[in-house]
């Protein structure tokens, strides 16, 4: 009877196979997909030997699986993108500082948390792009004039529900007060030529067709698409120049409170602030490396330099449901 | 109408008692196991009113809920009538009469069943938005133009009727099978005129089958949330997860969860009441065609036919093999072998466990039908409408709950590691699929058992055939079919199901679900092809095994 036990043993395994962890490894849970993140954790698996294992998710419940998890955590590091959902990751006390010169050394404070909970990887601008056909840059100068009465029905925007966009909202509230950025926002919502898009491509495709003549994306996004279509009649401005700068976001890292290999996790974050790893990390996303020492890809630095906001960006976690109400109040959905 | 009460009256099962009978009770602790399972995430969802967040509250009411509640109504019955005319008018016509087209058109109209809202929502807003092909095009032949929007009301109802309408086909076309023609014929006799017979003797006797799928295609519109994201229609349930992803409130979302599932408790209760005491009538084969269209007839039932099956399936899947071949190929790699393996292995493995679990339930609620029993069946069916990402968290939650508080101090008892075992587990994916679709799989098999006179179990009883021998015998033979036809839907549904797959895989158990998860998420609707195409294509197997099944055995499929 000895092989109907083994077959057994290996049925209650695959059933119940999650307690086994090797101490050579490391466990994240990640919002950035598959694809974005796994040539990064290829390269460390081939240099060190650790193992890296992961499950890709929404940001909401890879977090409040963390949390219900509590003491008997799986993951030691919680990969996300924008400052928004970081913060809420360290107000829900999922985290733990990471004490590491290397970090510190290799990511400006405004890309970090203070508290350390977390850092910084990698950096998007969220800026406007505009019609080549129909647009002249000089007509454009600042996030704010695209509420001005002569971008009515000339504009898209995308939903309101993405966190990208109450992010930037959240930092034009700390900018202007609510009453101000209230009244732009309104402005932009009324300049609409059409409903909102649930996505930056879908937008940025309308205006290479001629839907609409500008609107606000991530940088990222036009990266990819003008990859596929070089032709792509649609260029990225840099507003708020002469002012603030270009609102800045991220893709960051945290380490959780229960991870259960703190020590191998603290090494991979250390190195993920590295050069080899900046380079993948924000080479395959079109994404600014977080660490200014490394150099952006050449499709990215082509799109030339620019002034970006220094405000810390953990506002934008703080004003996030500020920022929502408003959106609302205003009607952008 | 006293012919057709007498039909429907001769076949129910008579077992109606009121006080539990001891053999009855045997049924409870198993019953009511089950239900716990189900009633486990439930109870997430209520205890979150025990703290309610005002701010979020009167934020919603003010400025949010009249206009979801608005375009919730109207979603629902855009839907609702929409699947209505759909589904019973292509079920007339596939299974009464006769057209040119009709052999594949039977079965051919239920293939879009394969295709997963989500899908369906971005190749149709993909293929005919302002920027897509079908525009650019009359933009270069006719110059500038306006044309209706496409991401509108319109358009989101048109997708999901699509999506859902073979619910009510599947159903509605078993029903007039089952009633066979000999009923129409003497309808006719009786000097009715084809309209009036179908209005008067068909449509009131398929009733029961057409209110099931209907509501089957509502509780899925209620809760979906993929479809609608990409035409970006805010609907009750879009507010759900905006509350949670965005105020980052799990309870004032699983509050509004909440007040959905109470909604849709309405819905099923006046599904049941006014199913009443038609239950489902005995089965004859498809014989000659009732009525032989010619000429004009013919051809408008096969262009009707034809333009359905075009919209909800050829276009669709035209666009993807389009978008396939410009962009998804490049991603085939040799990692898809192991997702079609997962996807399939958990589909499969969850239709097992979900059709044993239904059938316990369905046997319960026949040999046992007290009050308790029926409060316990009804419950363990509740998982199916909740929207999905409410539900995985919810069981997620209470795994996890269930890790801490007993798993773990249990395994460092009893000298284990301490370490939980089920967050995280296959077990737990499993578990949290049966939760989910335990409806989906009920259905089936309490009509197929429905049909089981029961005299047929009396008489082997009499022949001394009893225990398991009688089910082994004379019960499973005759529920081949229906388990068959539950099992398929199932593992479809599992196919499709996306949020708590996302949440509590286990580790490299990626499927192709996931796979569509992230491209659709960032946009990538062009390389999201490779993957549901594979999804839809690994979908259809089934579907056609079982409308093949159903079209030799008509109405034995639910």
């Amino acid at each position: 009877m000895l092989p109907r036990k083994h077959v057994l043993a290996a049925l209650a395994l695959t059933l119940f196979g999650t307690a086994a962890q090797a101490a050579d490894e490391v466990v994240v849970y990640s919002s950035r997909i598959d694809e974005l993140i796994k040539p990064v954790f290829d390269a460390y698996t081939k240099e060190t030997g650790v193992k890296i294992k992961f499950i890709t998710d929404k940001e909401a419940p890879l977090m409040q699986r963390i949390k219900a998890e509590g003491k008997n955590a799986t993951a030691d590091l919680l990969l996300t993108v924008d400052a928004g959902n970081l913060w809420q990751a360290e107000q829900m006390g999922i985290l733990q500082p990471i004490k590491s010169d290397i970090i510190d050394k290799n990511i400006p404070a405004q890309y970090r948390a203070s508290s350390h909970d977390w850092t910084g990887l990698s950096l998007r601008a969220r800026t406007i792009a505009y019609s080549t056909d129909r647009v002249k840059p000089e007509e454009l100068s600042t996030y704010e004039a695209l509420a001005d009465k002569n971008w009515e029905g000339r504009l898209c925007l995308r939903t309101a529900k993405k966190v990208y966009n109450q992010s930037l909202t959240a930092t034009l509230i700390e900018t202007h007060g609510e009453q101000k950025t209230e009244e732009i926002i309104k402005g932009w919502v009324n300049n609409l030529s059409t409903d909102v898009f649930s996505d930056d491509t879908a937008l940025l495709q309308a205006i290479n067709a001629g839907q609409c003549d500008v609107g606000i994306v991530n940088t990222y996004y036009y990266g990819r698409l003008h990859k596929e279509n070089p032709k792509l009649a649609v260029k990225l401005f840099w507003p708020n120049q002469a002012d603030r700068g270009v609102h800045v976001n991220l893709s960051g890292i945290g380490l959780t409170k229960y991870a259960p290999h703190p020590e191998a996790a603290k090494k991979l974050v250390e190195w993920m602030t590295g050069e080899h790893a900046q380079k993948i990390f924000a080479g395959v996303n079109q994404e600014f490396p977080a660490n200014p020492a490394v150099a952006p890809s050449e499709e990215v630095a082509a799109w030339g330099t620019f002034k970006a906001d220094t405000i810390p960006v953990e506002v934008a976690g703080k004003r996030q449901a500020e920022a929502i109400r408003l959106m609302d109040r205003a009607g952008w959905n | 109408m006293p012919a057709i009460d007498r039909n429907a009256v001769a076949i129910i099962p008579i077992e109606i008692s009121l006080l539990a009978h001891p053999a009855q009770r045997r049924w409870y602790p198993l019953v009511f196991a089950i239900a716990a399972l189900v009633l486990l995430p439930l109870s997430v969802l209520l205890l979150s009113w025990q703290a309610v967040d005002m701010q979020i509250w009167s934020h919603l009411l003010d400025t949010q809920m009249s206009r979801l509640l608005g375009n919730t109504l109207t979603l629902i019955l855009g839907v609702g009538v929409g699947v209505s005319v759909l589904g019973v008018s292509l079920a007339w016509l596939t299974s009464l009469c006769e057209f040119p087209g009709r052999r594949w058109l039977d079965w051919a109209l239920m293939l879009p069943f394969a295709i997963p809202a989500y899908v369906l929502a971005f190749v149709f807003v993909g293929l005919l938005d302002f920027a897509g092909p079908v525009q650019t095009l009359l933009r270069e032949w006719f110059g500038p133009m306006r044309l209706p929007r496409v991401r509108s009301t319109g358009g989101v109802i048109t997708v999901l009727v699509l999506v859902f309408y073979p619910y009510v086909y599947l159903l509605a076309r078993n029903a007039f099978l089952a009633q066979g023609k000999g009923l129409m014929e003497a309808a006719r006799v009786l000097g009715l005129s084809p309209l009036q017979a179908f209005w008067r003797v068909a449509m009131p006797m398929a009733r029961p089958a057409i209110g099931a799928g209907v509501a089957l295609a509502l509780m899925e519109t209620l809760a979906d949330f993929g479809a609608v994201s990409v035409f970006n229609f805010d609907t009750f349930t879009t507010a759900i997860y905006k509350t949670w992803y965005g105020f980052f409130s799990l309870s004032s979302a699983a509050q509004l969860a909440s007040l959905l599932l109470l909604a849709v408790m309405l819905v099923l209760y006046g599904e049941r009441r006014a199913r009443g005491a038609v239950r489902s009538s005995n089965e004859r084969p498809r014989g000659k065609a009732l009525y032989h269209l010619h000429g004009i007839k013919a051809l408008a039932a096969s262009s009707w036919c034809l333009l359905v099956f075009a919209c909800a399936f050829v276009v669709p899947m035209l666009q993807l093999l389009v978008w396939f071949w410009q962009r998804g190929r490049f991603d085939l790699d040799e990692r898809y072998a192991g997702l079609i393996l997962h996807t399939l292995y958990l589909g499969g493995m969850a239709a097992l466990i979900t059709v044993c679990v239904a059938l316990v339930l369905a046997f319960a609620r026949r040999q046992a039908p007290t009050s308790g029993i029926r409060a316990g069946v009804g419950l363990a069916n509740l998982g199916y409408a909740l929207p999905g990402s409410v539900l995985a968290v919810s069981i997620m939650l209470a795994f996890s709950y269930l890790d801490n508080q007993v798993v773990v101090p249990l395994s460092s008892w009893l000298g284990g590691a301490g370490k939980p075992l089920l967050l995280g587990s296959l077990s737990a994916l499993l578990l949290a699929y049966l939760v989910r679709f335990i409806a989906v799989a009920y259905g089936p098999l309490e009509n197929s058992l429905g049909r089981i006179r029961p005299s047929l179990p009396e008489a082997s009883r009499s022949l001394g055939v009893s225990g398991p021998r009688l089910f082994f015998k004379v019960y499973l033979p005759l529920l081949v079919p229906g388990a068959l036809s539950a099992a398929l839907l199932v593992f479809v549904d599992v196919l499709k199901e996306m949020p708590a797959t996302l949440l509590m895989r286990p580790f490299g158990w990626d499927t192709l679900a996931v796979r569509v998860f992230e491209m659709t998420s960032e946009g990538e609707w062009s390389r999201a092809s490779l993957p549901a195409l594979t999804l839809v294509l690994v979908g259809l197997l089934p579907v056609i095994g079982l409308i093949r099944r159903s079209a030799q055995h008509p109405g034995q499929t639910r």
